[in-house]
Protein backbone atom coordinates (compact mmCIF):
# COMPACT_ATOMS: atom_id res chain seq x y z
CA UNK A 1 0.00 0.00 0.00
CA UNK A 2 1.27 3.70 -0.42
CA UNK A 3 -0.05 6.26 0.95
CA UNK A 4 -0.97 9.89 -0.38
CA UNK A 5 -0.73 13.13 1.23
CA UNK A 6 -3.89 13.82 0.05
CA UNK A 7 -5.93 11.65 2.52
CA UNK A 8 -6.28 8.52 0.71
CA UNK A 9 -4.77 5.50 -0.25
CA UNK A 10 -4.00 3.57 -3.36
CA UNK A 11 -3.64 -0.15 -3.21
CA UNK A 12 -5.22 -2.86 -5.37
CA UNK A 13 -8.52 -4.76 -4.93
CA UNK A 14 -6.99 -8.07 -4.14
CA UNK A 15 -5.32 -6.59 -1.35
CA UNK A 16 -8.01 -4.45 -0.04
CA UNK A 17 -10.41 -7.41 -0.38
CA UNK A 18 -7.31 -9.65 1.60
CA UNK A 19 -7.11 -7.13 4.38
CA UNK A 20 -10.59 -7.14 5.34
CA UNK A 21 -10.83 -10.25 4.65
CA UNK A 22 -8.30 -11.94 7.29
CA UNK A 23 -9.73 -8.92 10.25
CA UNK A 24 -13.27 -11.06 9.90
CA UNK A 25 -12.86 -14.90 10.31
CA UNK A 26 -15.37 -16.49 11.54
CA UNK A 27 -15.05 -19.74 13.22
CA UNK A 28 -17.42 -22.57 13.06
CA UNK A 29 -18.81 -23.83 16.27
CA UNK A 30 -17.27 -27.28 16.06
CA UNK A 31 -15.71 -28.62 19.25
CA UNK A 32 -14.46 -32.43 19.24
CA UNK A 33 -12.95 -33.30 22.64
CA UNK A 34 -10.41 -31.87 25.28
CA UNK A 35 -9.35 -29.25 22.89
CA UNK A 36 -12.83 -27.32 22.32
CA UNK A 37 -12.64 -26.50 26.51
CA UNK A 38 -9.10 -24.16 25.33
CA UNK A 39 -11.31 -22.77 22.20
CA UNK A 40 -14.12 -21.69 24.14
CA UNK A 41 -11.09 -19.98 26.94
CA UNK A 42 -9.99 -18.52 23.67
CA UNK A 43 -13.50 -16.82 23.32
CA UNK A 44 -14.15 -15.89 27.03
CA UNK A 45 -12.70 -12.85 29.08
CA UNK A 46 -9.02 -13.03 29.73
CA UNK A 47 -7.93 -13.94 25.78
CA UNK A 48 -10.77 -12.13 24.02
CA UNK A 49 -10.16 -12.81 20.38
CA UNK A 50 -12.45 -10.24 19.22
CA UNK A 51 -9.21 -8.08 19.48
CA UNK A 52 -8.55 -10.29 15.91
CA UNK A 53 -12.14 -9.86 14.57
CA UNK A 54 -12.59 -13.68 15.02
CA UNK A 55 -15.08 -13.64 17.96
CA UNK A 56 -18.60 -14.68 16.16
CA UNK A 57 -18.57 -18.02 16.23
CA UNK A 58 -21.48 -19.32 13.94
CA UNK A 59 -23.34 -22.66 14.47
CA UNK A 60 -24.03 -22.64 10.72
CA UNK A 61 -21.19 -24.13 8.54
CA UNK A 62 -22.40 -21.48 5.60
CA UNK A 63 -21.89 -18.65 7.48
CA UNK A 64 -18.48 -19.41 8.50
CA UNK A 65 -14.72 -18.99 7.14
CA UNK A 66 -12.58 -21.21 9.81
CA UNK A 67 -12.75 -24.50 10.63
CA UNK A 68 -11.03 -24.87 13.94
CA UNK A 69 -10.85 -28.81 14.06
CA UNK A 70 -10.44 -29.18 18.21
CA UNK A 71 -10.03 -32.64 19.20
CA UNK A 72 -9.64 -36.54 17.86
CA UNK A 73 -11.09 -37.51 15.10
CA UNK A 74 -12.44 -40.36 15.21
CA UNK A 75 -13.16 -42.85 11.80
CA UNK A 76 -16.82 -42.66 13.08
CA UNK A 77 -16.64 -38.96 13.00
CA UNK A 78 -14.48 -38.22 9.53
CA UNK A 79 -17.65 -38.57 6.95
CA UNK A 80 -19.23 -35.66 8.64
CA UNK A 81 -16.08 -33.38 9.36
CA UNK A 82 -15.56 -33.70 5.33
CA UNK A 83 -19.35 -32.97 5.26
CA UNK A 84 -19.15 -29.68 7.14
CA UNK A 85 -15.96 -28.81 5.59
CA UNK A 86 -17.63 -29.16 1.84
CA UNK A 87 -20.80 -27.05 3.00
CA UNK A 88 -18.45 -24.23 4.01
CA UNK A 89 -18.33 -21.63 1.29
CA UNK A 90 -14.86 -20.55 -0.11
CA UNK A 91 -12.77 -19.16 0.85
CA UNK A 92 -12.37 -21.20 3.63
CA UNK A 93 -9.58 -22.42 6.13
CA UNK A 94 -8.95 -24.83 8.76
CA UNK A 95 -7.00 -25.01 11.57
CA UNK A 96 -5.72 -28.08 13.02
CA UNK A 97 -5.81 -28.13 16.78
CA UNK A 98 -3.63 -30.08 18.87
CA UNK A 99 -1.51 -32.93 18.60
CA UNK A 100 -4.38 -35.22 18.26
CA UNK A 101 -5.79 -33.69 14.78
CA UNK A 102 -2.18 -33.53 14.00
CA UNK A 103 -1.16 -36.75 13.87
CA UNK A 104 -3.21 -38.76 16.46
CA UNK A 105 -1.40 -37.85 19.67
CA UNK A 106 -1.46 -39.99 22.10
CA UNK A 107 -4.40 -42.51 20.23
CA UNK A 108 -1.67 -43.02 17.59
CA UNK A 109 -1.80 -46.60 18.43
CA UNK A 110 -5.12 -47.32 18.61
CA UNK A 111 -8.00 -48.50 15.86
CA UNK A 112 -10.34 -46.24 15.83
CA UNK A 113 -8.30 -42.66 15.49
CA UNK A 114 -7.77 -40.84 12.01
CA UNK A 115 -4.03 -40.15 12.18
CA UNK A 116 -4.49 -36.52 11.32
CA UNK A 117 -7.09 -34.57 9.93
CA UNK A 118 -5.00 -33.42 6.52
CA UNK A 119 -5.88 -36.86 5.75
CA UNK A 120 -9.43 -35.93 5.39
CA UNK A 121 -9.35 -31.93 4.64
CA UNK A 122 -6.57 -29.45 3.99
CA UNK A 123 -5.19 -27.90 6.86
CA UNK A 124 -4.05 -24.43 6.60
CA UNK A 125 -2.44 -23.98 10.14
CA UNK A 126 -0.82 -26.46 12.69
CA UNK A 127 -0.96 -25.55 16.43
CA UNK A 128 0.74 -28.77 18.56
CA UNK A 129 0.24 -29.33 22.07
CA UNK A 130 -2.17 -31.74 24.20
CA UNK A 131 -3.54 -29.27 24.60
CA UNK A 132 -2.31 -26.05 23.03
CA UNK A 133 -3.06 -23.18 25.22
CA UNK A 134 -5.23 -20.80 24.34
CA UNK A 135 -2.36 -18.41 23.89
CA UNK A 136 -1.22 -20.93 20.91
CA UNK A 137 -4.28 -20.76 18.86
CA UNK A 138 -4.80 -17.45 19.24
CA UNK A 139 -0.91 -17.46 17.62
CA UNK A 140 -2.10 -19.85 15.11
CA UNK A 141 -4.95 -17.54 14.56
CA UNK A 142 -2.58 -14.72 13.44
CA UNK A 143 -0.46 -17.11 11.44
CA UNK A 144 -3.35 -17.39 9.45
CA UNK A 145 -4.37 -13.95 9.07
CA UNK A 146 -0.96 -13.32 7.89
CA UNK A 147 -1.40 -16.08 5.25
CA UNK A 148 -4.34 -14.50 3.50
CA UNK A 149 -2.79 -11.12 3.88
CA UNK A 150 -0.22 -12.95 1.26
CA UNK A 151 -2.29 -14.27 -0.63
CA UNK A 152 -2.26 -11.92 -3.96
CA UNK A 153 1.51 -12.55 -3.85
CA UNK A 154 1.85 -16.03 -4.33
CA UNK B 1 -57.05 -35.88 2.54
CA UNK B 2 -56.46 -39.21 3.78
CA UNK B 3 -55.38 -39.06 7.10
CA UNK B 4 -51.72 -40.68 7.03
CA UNK B 5 -50.81 -41.79 11.26
CA UNK B 6 -47.20 -42.21 9.78
CA UNK B 7 -46.99 -38.72 8.35
CA UNK B 8 -47.93 -36.92 11.32
CA UNK B 9 -43.87 -37.34 13.44
CA UNK B 10 -40.98 -35.76 11.98
CA UNK B 11 -37.30 -37.47 12.49
CA UNK B 12 -34.84 -34.98 13.34
CA UNK B 13 -31.60 -35.40 13.50
CA UNK B 14 -29.57 -33.09 15.79
CA UNK B 15 -25.80 -33.29 16.00
CA UNK B 16 -22.80 -34.16 15.97
CA UNK B 17 -21.97 -30.68 14.94
CA UNK B 18 -24.69 -28.86 16.81
CA UNK B 19 -24.48 -26.15 19.83
CA UNK B 20 -26.22 -27.56 22.55
CA UNK B 21 -24.65 -31.18 22.59
CA UNK B 22 -21.94 -30.62 24.37
CA UNK B 23 -19.43 -32.23 21.98
CA UNK B 24 -20.18 -35.18 19.60
CA UNK B 25 -23.26 -36.26 20.54
CA UNK B 26 -26.12 -37.34 18.31
CA UNK B 27 -29.58 -37.35 19.16
CA UNK B 28 -32.34 -39.09 16.45
CA UNK B 29 -36.04 -36.89 17.93
CA UNK B 30 -38.70 -38.09 16.78
CA UNK B 31 -41.46 -34.85 16.53
CA UNK B 32 -44.97 -34.23 17.05
CA UNK B 33 -45.05 -30.27 15.98
CA UNK B 34 -42.33 -29.08 18.54
CA UNK B 35 -43.39 -31.96 21.15
CA UNK B 36 -40.38 -35.00 21.40
CA UNK B 37 -42.33 -37.96 21.23
CA UNK B 38 -38.90 -39.95 20.89
CA UNK B 39 -35.00 -39.39 21.59
CA UNK B 40 -32.48 -41.98 20.38
CA UNK B 41 -28.94 -40.74 21.22
CA UNK B 42 -26.07 -42.31 19.20
CA UNK B 43 -23.04 -42.18 20.33
CA UNK B 44 -19.53 -43.01 19.61
CA UNK B 45 -17.90 -40.13 17.66
CA UNK B 46 -15.09 -39.91 20.21
CA UNK B 47 -14.58 -43.46 20.45
CA UNK B 48 -10.88 -42.92 21.31
CA UNK B 49 -10.46 -46.11 22.54
CA UNK B 50 -8.56 -45.39 26.06
CA UNK B 51 -9.22 -48.62 27.46
CA UNK B 52 -7.41 -50.66 25.08
CA UNK B 53 -4.15 -48.46 24.72
CA UNK B 54 -4.41 -48.54 28.54
CA UNK B 55 -3.09 -52.16 28.18
CA UNK B 56 -0.64 -51.57 25.76
CA UNK B 57 1.48 -48.66 28.60
CA UNK B 58 3.34 -49.03 32.16
CA UNK B 59 1.22 -48.67 34.81
CA UNK B 60 2.30 -44.78 35.01
CA UNK B 61 1.97 -43.87 31.69
CA UNK B 62 -1.44 -45.33 31.39
CA UNK B 63 -2.21 -42.39 33.30
CA UNK B 64 -2.48 -39.40 31.06
CA UNK B 65 -5.36 -41.66 29.40
CA UNK B 66 -7.39 -40.95 32.55
CA UNK B 67 -6.71 -37.44 32.45
CA UNK B 68 -8.49 -37.11 28.82
CA UNK B 69 -11.51 -38.87 29.84
CA UNK B 70 -13.14 -36.02 31.35
CA UNK B 71 -10.74 -33.64 30.27
CA UNK B 72 -13.17 -30.27 32.42
CA UNK B 73 -12.06 -33.00 35.62
CA UNK B 74 -8.80 -34.06 35.27
CA UNK B 75 -7.62 -34.10 38.85
CA UNK B 76 -11.04 -36.33 39.94
CA UNK B 77 -10.08 -38.89 36.79
CA UNK B 78 -5.81 -39.27 38.26
CA UNK B 79 -7.47 -39.88 41.75
CA UNK B 80 -9.84 -42.61 40.58
CA UNK B 81 -6.77 -44.26 38.34
CA UNK B 82 -4.13 -44.41 41.25
CA UNK B 83 -6.98 -45.65 44.08
CA UNK B 84 -6.87 -48.63 41.69
CA UNK B 85 -3.31 -48.58 40.51
CA UNK B 86 -2.22 -48.03 44.34
CA UNK B 87 -4.03 -50.69 45.59
CA UNK B 88 -3.20 -53.68 43.06
CA UNK B 89 0.63 -52.57 43.19
CA UNK B 90 0.34 -52.33 47.06
CA UNK B 91 1.72 -48.74 47.25
CA UNK B 92 0.33 -46.43 49.62
CA UNK B 93 1.26 -42.83 49.52
CA UNK B 94 2.57 -40.30 51.68
CA UNK B 95 0.43 -38.76 54.21
CA UNK B 96 1.54 -35.58 52.68
CA UNK B 97 0.05 -36.66 49.23
CA UNK B 98 -2.97 -37.25 50.16
CA UNK B 99 -3.89 -33.94 51.36
CA UNK B 100 -2.31 -32.30 48.26
CA UNK B 101 -4.34 -34.78 46.33
CA UNK B 102 -7.41 -33.78 47.85
CA UNK B 103 -6.63 -29.98 47.24
CA UNK B 104 -6.48 -30.25 43.95
CA UNK B 105 -8.98 -32.52 43.02
CA UNK B 106 -11.54 -30.04 44.82
CA UNK B 107 -10.08 -27.24 43.08
CA UNK B 108 -10.43 -29.03 39.90
CA UNK B 109 -14.28 -29.90 40.96
CA UNK B 110 -14.78 -25.83 40.90
CA UNK B 111 -13.41 -25.59 38.29
CA UNK B 112 -15.41 -27.97 36.02
CA UNK B 113 -18.85 -27.27 38.29
CA UNK B 114 -17.80 -23.58 36.87
CA UNK B 115 -17.46 -24.67 32.76
CA UNK B 116 -20.41 -26.84 33.01
CA UNK B 117 -22.44 -23.55 34.45
CA UNK B 118 -21.14 -21.46 31.28
CA UNK B 119 -21.85 -23.87 28.97
CA UNK B 120 -25.50 -24.69 30.62
CA UNK B 121 -26.19 -20.92 30.16
CA UNK B 122 -25.43 -20.59 26.84
CA UNK B 123 -27.73 -23.49 26.00
CA UNK B 124 -30.75 -21.58 27.64
CA UNK B 125 -28.96 -18.69 25.66
CA UNK B 126 -27.64 -16.92 28.57
CA UNK B 127 -23.98 -15.21 26.91
CA UNK B 128 -23.24 -13.10 30.47
CA UNK B 129 -22.43 -15.82 33.16
CA UNK B 130 -20.09 -17.21 30.33
CA UNK B 131 -17.61 -14.72 30.74
CA UNK B 132 -18.02 -14.36 34.50
CA UNK B 133 -17.51 -18.32 35.06
CA UNK B 134 -14.38 -17.95 32.74
CA UNK B 135 -12.53 -15.78 34.06
CA UNK B 136 -12.98 -17.60 37.72
CA UNK B 137 -11.61 -20.90 36.04
CA UNK B 138 -8.82 -18.89 34.70
CA UNK B 139 -7.45 -18.10 38.21
CA UNK B 140 -7.71 -22.05 39.57
CA UNK B 141 -6.21 -23.10 35.87
CA UNK B 142 -3.33 -20.58 36.97
CA UNK B 143 -2.91 -21.92 40.14
CA UNK B 144 -2.51 -25.40 38.67
CA UNK B 145 -0.18 -23.94 36.11
CA UNK B 146 2.28 -22.99 38.55
CA UNK B 147 2.41 -26.06 40.33
CA UNK B 148 2.09 -28.46 37.91
CA UNK B 149 3.17 -27.01 35.09
CA UNK B 150 -0.03 -27.56 32.75
CA UNK B 151 -3.30 -26.20 32.35
CA UNK B 152 -5.87 -28.20 31.42
CA UNK B 153 -4.56 -31.94 31.35
CA UNK B 154 -2.10 -31.82 34.43
CA UNK B 155 -0.47 -35.10 34.15
CA UNK B 156 0.17 -34.18 37.84
CA UNK B 157 -0.22 -37.32 39.85
CA UNK B 158 2.10 -40.12 39.57
CA UNK B 159 2.14 -43.78 41.40
CA UNK B 160 3.11 -43.20 45.41
CA UNK B 161 3.15 -39.51 45.14
CA UNK B 162 2.59 -36.09 43.18
CA UNK B 163 5.09 -34.74 40.48
CA UNK B 164 5.64 -32.01 42.64
CA UNK B 165 5.96 -30.62 46.60
CA UNK B 166 3.45 -27.38 47.22
CA UNK B 167 5.88 -24.79 48.40
CA UNK B 168 4.41 -21.31 50.57
CA UNK B 169 4.00 -19.24 47.98
CA UNK B 170 1.42 -21.56 46.12
CA UNK B 171 -0.49 -22.25 49.55
CA UNK B 172 -0.46 -18.58 49.61
CA UNK B 173 -1.91 -18.22 46.41
CA UNK B 174 -4.95 -21.02 46.95
CA UNK B 175 -5.49 -19.40 50.07
CA UNK B 176 -6.04 -15.94 48.26
CA UNK B 177 -8.05 -17.01 45.73
CA UNK B 178 -10.41 -19.02 48.44
CA UNK B 179 -10.68 -15.45 50.09
CA UNK B 180 -12.44 -13.82 47.14
CA UNK B 181 -13.98 -16.75 45.08
CA UNK B 182 -17.35 -17.25 46.98
CA UNK B 183 -17.74 -13.27 46.46
CA UNK B 184 -17.50 -13.77 42.74
CA UNK B 185 -19.57 -17.39 43.15
CA UNK B 186 -22.67 -15.44 44.99
CA UNK B 187 -22.34 -13.00 41.53
CA UNK B 188 -22.58 -15.99 39.02
CA UNK B 189 -24.90 -17.75 41.34
CA UNK B 190 -27.24 -14.15 41.40
CA UNK B 191 -26.96 -13.66 37.28
CA UNK B 192 -28.94 -17.31 36.86
CA UNK B 193 -31.39 -17.28 40.21
CA UNK B 194 -32.61 -13.78 40.18
CA UNK B 195 -33.44 -13.86 36.36
CA UNK B 196 -36.74 -14.88 35.57
CA UNK B 197 -36.55 -16.67 32.22
CA UNK B 198 -34.05 -19.21 33.06
CA UNK B 199 -36.73 -19.65 36.09
CA UNK B 200 -38.99 -20.42 34.14
CA UNK B 201 -37.13 -22.67 31.84
CA UNK B 202 -35.96 -24.70 34.21
CA UNK B 203 -38.15 -25.05 37.26
CA UNK B 204 -40.74 -28.35 37.02
CA UNK B 205 -38.54 -29.44 33.65
CA UNK B 206 -37.28 -33.07 33.52
CA UNK B 207 -38.27 -34.26 36.68
CA UNK B 208 -36.36 -37.46 37.61
CA UNK B 209 -38.00 -39.52 40.12
CA UNK B 210 -35.55 -40.96 42.65
CA UNK B 211 -36.55 -44.80 42.04
CA UNK B 212 -35.89 -44.16 38.15
CA UNK B 213 -32.56 -42.54 38.99
CA UNK B 214 -31.20 -45.49 41.03
CA UNK B 215 -32.94 -47.93 38.41
CA UNK B 216 -30.83 -46.27 35.46
CA UNK B 217 -27.53 -46.31 37.87
CA UNK B 218 -27.22 -42.49 37.48
CA UNK B 219 -25.10 -41.13 40.26
CA UNK B 220 -23.40 -37.44 41.27
CA UNK B 221 -25.42 -34.25 41.16
CA UNK B 222 -28.00 -35.40 39.06
CA UNK B 223 -28.86 -38.35 42.22
CA UNK B 224 -28.42 -35.95 44.69
CA UNK B 225 -30.72 -33.42 42.91
CA UNK B 226 -33.42 -35.95 43.02
CA UNK B 227 -33.43 -36.18 47.10
CA UNK B 228 -30.73 -39.25 47.29
CA UNK B 229 -27.88 -38.16 49.41
CA UNK B 230 -25.61 -40.64 48.06
CA UNK B 231 -21.60 -39.33 47.31
CA UNK B 232 -18.69 -41.75 47.52
CA UNK B 233 -16.33 -39.37 49.42
CA UNK B 234 -18.98 -39.82 52.51
CA UNK B 235 -20.30 -43.27 52.15
CA UNK B 236 -17.32 -44.97 50.95
CA UNK B 237 -14.33 -42.19 51.99
CA UNK B 238 -11.06 -42.64 50.18
CA UNK B 239 -7.64 -40.08 50.66
CA UNK B 240 -8.42 -38.77 53.70
CA UNK B 241 -12.16 -37.13 53.25
CA UNK B 242 -13.07 -38.93 56.18
CA UNK B 243 -10.93 -36.11 57.98
CA UNK B 244 -12.96 -33.10 56.12
CA UNK B 245 -16.29 -32.04 57.21
CA UNK B 246 -18.05 -31.03 54.53
CA UNK B 247 -21.85 -31.97 53.64
CA UNK B 248 -23.53 -33.43 51.14
CA UNK B 249 -26.11 -31.17 49.24
CA UNK B 250 -29.56 -32.35 48.47
CA UNK B 251 -32.67 -31.37 46.75
CA UNK B 252 -36.38 -32.55 47.11
CA UNK B 253 -37.39 -30.70 43.84
CA UNK B 254 -36.00 -33.37 41.25
CA UNK B 255 -36.16 -30.89 38.47
CA UNK B 256 -33.48 -29.00 36.15
CA UNK B 257 -33.47 -26.18 38.31
CA UNK B 258 -32.47 -28.15 41.85
CA UNK B 259 -29.31 -30.18 39.40
CA UNK B 260 -28.10 -26.31 39.34
CA UNK B 261 -28.70 -25.53 42.78
CA UNK B 262 -26.72 -28.86 44.05
CA UNK B 263 -24.26 -27.99 41.97
CA UNK B 264 -22.83 -24.50 42.83
CA UNK B 265 -23.55 -25.55 46.69
CA UNK B 266 -21.51 -28.43 46.05
CA UNK B 267 -18.63 -25.60 44.87
CA UNK B 268 -18.91 -23.91 48.27
CA UNK B 269 -18.44 -27.57 50.40
CA UNK B 270 -15.11 -27.55 47.94
CA UNK B 271 -14.33 -24.72 48.58
CA UNK B 272 -14.67 -25.53 52.21
CA UNK B 273 -12.84 -28.38 52.31
CA UNK B 274 -9.67 -27.14 50.32
CA UNK B 275 -9.18 -24.53 53.79
CA UNK B 276 -9.13 -27.36 55.58
CA UNK B 277 -7.04 -29.18 53.74
CA UNK B 278 -4.69 -26.43 54.05
CA UNK B 279 -4.58 -26.08 57.22
CA UNK B 280 -4.50 -29.88 58.10
CA UNK B 281 -1.69 -30.49 55.52
CA UNK B 282 1.19 -32.16 57.24
CA UNK B 283 4.67 -32.17 56.69
CA UNK B 284 6.62 -34.80 54.84
CA UNK B 285 8.22 -36.58 51.14
CA UNK B 286 5.62 -35.81 48.25
CA UNK B 287 6.34 -39.40 47.03
CA UNK B 288 6.78 -42.86 48.36
CA UNK B 289 10.60 -44.09 47.39
CA UNK B 290 9.43 -47.32 46.37
CA UNK B 291 7.85 -45.91 42.92
CA UNK B 292 10.60 -43.59 42.61
CA UNK B 293 11.19 -42.51 38.80
CA UNK B 294 14.05 -44.86 38.03
CA UNK B 295 11.53 -47.31 39.77
CA UNK B 296 8.59 -46.91 38.00
CA UNK B 297 8.50 -48.87 34.81
CA UNK B 298 9.47 -52.10 37.13
CA UNK B 299 6.13 -51.88 39.05
CA UNK B 300 4.09 -55.53 38.68
CA UNK B 301 1.03 -56.48 39.70
CA UNK B 302 -1.14 -59.14 40.05
CA UNK B 303 -4.77 -59.57 41.10
CA UNK B 304 -7.54 -57.30 40.23
CA UNK B 305 -9.42 -54.47 42.03
CA UNK B 306 -12.10 -52.21 41.56
CA UNK B 307 -12.05 -48.59 43.14
CA UNK B 308 -14.55 -46.03 43.17
CA UNK B 309 -14.19 -42.57 43.37
CA UNK B 310 -16.57 -39.51 43.42
CA UNK B 311 -15.58 -37.45 39.86
CA UNK B 312 -17.10 -33.96 39.27
CA UNK B 313 -20.10 -36.35 37.04
CA UNK B 314 -20.86 -39.08 39.48
CA UNK B 315 -19.14 -42.27 40.53
CA UNK B 316 -16.77 -43.00 38.75
CA UNK B 317 -15.21 -46.84 39.28
CA UNK B 318 -12.24 -48.07 37.40
CA UNK B 319 -11.54 -52.00 37.54
CA UNK B 320 -8.24 -53.15 36.95
CA UNK B 321 -6.60 -56.46 35.98
CA UNK B 322 -3.04 -57.64 36.77
CA UNK B 323 -1.24 -60.48 35.13
CA UNK B 324 2.00 -60.22 36.83
CA UNK B 325 3.68 -58.08 34.04
CA UNK B 326 4.78 -54.60 34.09
CA UNK B 327 1.56 -53.49 32.13
CA UNK B 328 -2.31 -53.88 33.08
CA UNK B 329 -4.03 -56.85 31.92
CA UNK B 330 -7.50 -55.22 31.67
CA UNK B 331 -8.32 -52.03 32.18
CA UNK B 332 -12.34 -51.41 32.64
CA UNK B 333 -13.92 -47.56 33.50
CA UNK B 334 -17.42 -47.06 34.83
CA UNK B 335 -17.60 -43.77 33.50
CA UNK B 336 -21.04 -41.41 35.39
CA UNK B 337 -21.91 -39.48 32.11
CA UNK B 338 -22.51 -42.53 30.37
CA UNK B 339 -24.88 -43.62 32.93
CA UNK B 340 -26.38 -40.56 32.98
CA UNK B 341 -26.86 -39.87 29.45
CA UNK B 342 -29.13 -43.21 29.80
CA UNK B 343 -31.84 -41.34 31.54
CA UNK B 344 -32.45 -39.08 28.73
CA UNK B 345 -34.68 -40.83 26.69
CA UNK B 346 -36.65 -41.33 29.59
CA UNK B 347 -36.90 -37.74 31.10
CA UNK B 348 -37.61 -36.57 27.00
CA UNK B 349 -40.48 -37.98 26.58
CA UNK B 350 -43.56 -35.54 25.47
CA UNK B 351 -41.61 -32.62 26.51
CA UNK B 352 -40.78 -29.30 23.95
CA UNK B 353 -37.76 -29.43 22.01
CA UNK B 354 -36.41 -26.41 24.06
CA UNK B 355 -36.81 -28.36 26.96
CA UNK B 356 -34.93 -31.43 26.04
CA UNK B 357 -32.21 -28.81 25.63
CA UNK B 358 -32.26 -27.78 29.15
CA UNK B 359 -32.53 -31.33 30.18
CA UNK B 360 -29.71 -32.64 27.94
CA UNK B 361 -27.60 -29.84 29.57
CA UNK B 362 -28.30 -30.34 33.23
CA UNK B 363 -26.63 -33.43 32.33
CA UNK B 364 -23.12 -32.56 32.57
CA UNK B 365 -22.19 -34.67 29.36
CA UNK B 366 -18.38 -34.86 28.70
CA UNK B 367 -17.77 -36.98 25.91
CA UNK B 368 -14.59 -37.69 26.32
CA UNK B 369 -16.19 -40.01 29.16
CA UNK B 370 -18.87 -41.34 27.81
CA UNK B 371 -17.37 -42.96 24.36
CA UNK B 372 -13.60 -43.41 25.98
Amino acid sequence: MKTGDAGFITTTLEKAMEWSRSNSIWPLTFGLACCAIEMMAVQASRLDVSRFGSEVFRNSPRQSDLMIVSGTVTKKMAPRLRRLYDEMPYPKYVIAMGVCVIQGGPYNQGYSVVLGVDRVVPVDVYVPGCPPTPEALTNGIILLQKKIRNEADR
Amino acid sequence: MEYDEKSRYIELNMGPQHPSTHGVLRLRLTLDGETVKKVEPIIGYLHRNAEKICELDFYCDALIYFDRMDYVGAMNMEVGYLEAAEKLLNIEPPERVKWIRVIMAELNRIASHLVWAGAFGLDLGMLTPFFYVFEEREKILNLFTEICGSRQETNYMSIGGVYQDFNDKIIFRIREFLDEFPKKLEEVYNLFIKNDIFISRTKDIGILEPEIALSYGVTGPMLRASGIPYDVRKDEPYLVYDRVNFTVPISKKKDVLARFIVRFEEMRQSVKIVKQALDKLPDGPFFNPKAKKSLMIRLRGEGDVYARTESTKGEFGVYMVGDGSVKPYRVHVRSPAFKNLSVLPYLSKDVLIADMVAISGSIDLVFGEVDR
